[in-house]
């Protein structure tokens, strides 16, 4: 397939494999901030081409993974409504609030139906005039612009039983966040394409700055993968800390703008939780003034939860890089996707999915066998 | 900024039981598996059922039977290649023919909505009837209900069927050996991306046809080759790796298997991108694998490869030496992955 197949040759990639470890002489953990870069590598075992002294660590960029435990349990109310359809992407609705899931909403009754486009939404609530039509607005940068232009159309087009569910989150200070903690091992990131295409990549520059990493934009294929790395080991082991574009066939410095001038007029940025990390500051976004009507939460009054969430997935620390998903105790044995402790076991885009769908041939067999209970 | 909170490793409580049947206990993945192995396997216990096959084979007067249901629920009742009543047929004959099984007899039930149009009721039956005949068998009895509107789908449809074995070959999991090849009779994944693109309205450059088609005929002329069959599957929900995954689990067998080799339509790849689906979990209605000794492949695909519904055949893997049950693929780029079944059906991605 054009465009997918060249950037999945195996002969190429085995070469870029004796080309990093050819370049590469102290040990650097590198981190991929997307999910869907993390699931790349585990799928199609990208990092089994790297040299030992390589570790790749798996990034906070799994919008499902980070949406917060209060955010499913709100969403599980307004969409247990019998006046509501309440839509979201596929992706959310395997994910454990603190009592059930959106599945097991849809299972008691519920109308809840997963859509491709947040603006399908607008025909759904066109056709069920005496419906009140929610939408589960999470993700990060790459998803804004569609969901911004869901509500600008909806109060364009004087839609008022319309409303979005907003958990949107920003890359850079997740970003920053890992690199000031204490506990943090990260010494570059490859950055996500795709937030990337919509956003462009001068924001990363203060941060390559102040931090001293290494950041390269990075695509999704495996030879993009290869690559990011291949540029991030030549940064680190030459002493650079620079801001740099593996994807530039699809991400320029400044972005989308078009994106970017219906993001910041639906959106404004806010301080924001994420699950299994804590709040961060100026890290979300929340409809503006202009567009706080169409805010599901204050639309049905939903009161401001606080869930506690137990103490025996590490989430946290995976999407931080400081443990990796077979590190926890709980992996395979207590927590899988039948039963899952926390949302990366169930998101597509999340590291414990990836390792429990793709790695678990290459763990002791004692811990494959408890993992089919 | 503020810095996070410190490393709290905090996760939601889990949600470990199921008080009410979810859409994934029929999605061909875990927790169906889940579902039966633990209710239904257990409750109706006796060894035609416990030999977990696509039907059950006995014995009656020396002759010996295979017998199966299936039922049908899908939403549209038309796609691009077929429809419910093509699916109704089909589906059961092939199932006939996973046991090795000639089709001979099917009843159908229809449950029919009350509203649904005679027109719709009389385009699906007149499919049936002639997907009957290119399947060569008869239908030969059935039910009709009818249920208020709104408590059904417009069809649902049942049917059951009854073959002859004609042969001596055991073809089952327990059947499937070291050394096995297993070879995959077309492209993945062109009904579950038909169904898809009709459900939700999403549009390619050419309408993807799904590959629903009678199996029988081409696993009889396998089996009349005197190819040493030791185990079929038709790759219908949870598609090829649910299939592969339950064959080496039944028998406890390591099987491999290559990416390259498994043939894909661009059209389908495309459209897996695009979803965020893996191609390798995709139904099928037209596909089987057959586990047979490496000596019978070139003869075998010969076979296929001759065959209208297997000319996209390939040699996609086999099975090794190692006793415990998994399936491993080797990528594209040359590594190597586990290939596990679904919890329940694949959702669509995010971004």
């Amino acid at each position: 397939m054009k465009y997918v197949d060249e950037y999945r040759d195996a002969k190429i990639a085995e070469a870029y494999g004796q080309t990093i470890a050819r370049v590469t002489t102290k040990p650097w953990t590198l981190m991929e901030i997307c999910g869907g870069q993390t699931h790349a590598i585990v799928k199609f075992g990208i990092d089994e081409l790297l040299p030992d002294k390589i570790t790749l660590v798996h990034g906070p960029g799994c919008p499902v993974c980070v949406t917060p435990i209060e955010l499913i349990d709100k969403a599980v109310e307004i969409a247990a409504r019998r006046d509501v359809i309440f839509c979201s992407f596929g992706d959310m609705l395997r994910v454990p609030g603190t009592e059930k899931d959106l599945f097991a909403v849809k299972a008691g009754g519920g109308d809840v139906r997963v859509v491709y486009s947040p603006l399908h939404c607008l025909k759904i609530a066109r056709e069920n005039p005496s419906k009140q039509i929610v939408f589960f607005a999470v993700g990060f940068e790459t998803t804004a612009p569609a969901n911004a232009m869901a509500v600008y159309l909806a109060k364009q087009q004087g839609i008022t039983n319309f409303s979005m569910l907003v958990s949107h989150v920003l890359v850079p200070p997740a970003m920053e966040a890992i690199l000031s903690s204490t506990l943090n091992r990260v010494q570059a990131y490859l950055a996500a394409g795709h937030v990337c295409t919509v956003m462009g990549y001068k924001e990363y520059e203060p941060i390559a700055a102040k931090y001293h990493v290494p950041i390269v934009v990075t695509g999704f294929e495996p030879l993009d993968i290869l690559q990011g790395v291949l540029m991030c080991v030549k940064q680190l082991e030459e002493g650079r800390a620079q801001v740099e574009n593996q994807y530039a066939r699809s991400v320029r410095r400044e972005g989308n703008r078009h994106a970017q001038q219906i993001v910041s007029e639906v959106f404004r940025i806010v301080p924001r939780k994420w699950r299994g990390i804590g709040e961060i500051g100026q890290s979300g976004l929340g409809l503006s003034e202009a567009f706080v009507t169409y805010d599901a939460e204050a639309r049905f009054g939903i009161a401001d939860y606080t869930a506690e969430e137990p103490a025996e997935c590490i989430s946290g620390l995976i999407m931080q890089g400081v443990k990796k998903p077979n590190e926890c105790p709980a992996f395979g044995a207590r927590c899988t996707p039948e039963n899952p402790l926390g949302a990366p076991m169930v998101s597509n885009e999340g590291a414990c999915a990836a390792y429990y769908r793709y790695r678990r041939f290459h763990l002791p067999m004692s811990s494959q066998q408890t993992q089919t209970g | 900024m503020n810095r996070p909170n410190e490393f709290n490793p905090n996760c939601p409580v889990p949600i470990q039981q199921y008080p009410q049947v979810m859409l994934a206990h029929g999605g061909g993945g875990k927790l169906m598996h889940q579902l039966i192995e633990t209710m239904f396997v257990p409750v109706f216990s006796n060894s035609l059922l416990g030999a977990r096959h696509d039907g059950a084979t006995f014995s009656i007067n020396g002759s010996r039977l295979a017998f199966t249901t299936d039922s049908y629920v899908v939403r549209p009742l038309f796609f691009p290649g077929g429809n419910i009543g093509t699916l109704a047929i089909n589906g059961t004959v092939n199932d006939l023919a996973m046991c090795g099984a000639r089709p001979l007899y099917l009843s159908a039930g229809f449950i029919l909505e009350e509203g649904l149009p005679m027109e719709t009721l009389w385009t699906v039956v007149r499919s049936m009837q002639q997907a009957a005949h290119e399947a060569s068998v008869q239908l030969v009895t059935g039910d009709t209900k009818v249920v208020d509107k709104g408590k059904g789908d417009g069809i649902f449809i049942n049917t059951a069927g009854v073959g002859v074995i004609e042969h001596n070959l055991t073809i089952s999991p327990a059947s499937v050996r070291p050394g096995d090849a297993i070879l995959l009779s077309g492209d993945l994944g062109r009904h579950g991306i038909a169904i898809m693109a009709e459900r939700e309205g999403l549009s390619f450059e050419s309408a993807i046809e799904s590959d629903c088609a009678p199996l029988a005929d081409l696993v009889m002329k396998l089996i009349d080759a005197g190819i040493e069959i030791h185990c079929l599957r038709d790759l219908t929900r949870g598609g090829l790796a649910s299939a592969l995954v339950e064959i080496g689990e039944a028998a406890n067998a390591r099987i491999t298997i290559d990416e390259n080799a498994i043939p894909v339509r661009e059209d389908v790849r495309g459209a897996c991108e695009i979803l965020g689906f893996d191609p390798l979990y995709l139904a099928n209605e037209g596909r089987f694998v057959a586990f047979v000794p490496a000596p019978d492949v070139a003869k075998a695909l010969d076979i296929l490869k001759s065959h209208p519904v297997g000319n996209g055949a390939s040699l996609i893997g086999k099975v090794n030496n190692e006793s415990s049950a998994a399936v491993v693929m080797k990528s594209r780029i040359g590594a190597t992955r586990f290939v596990d079944m679904f919890s329940g059906e694949q959702l669509p991605r995010i971004c």
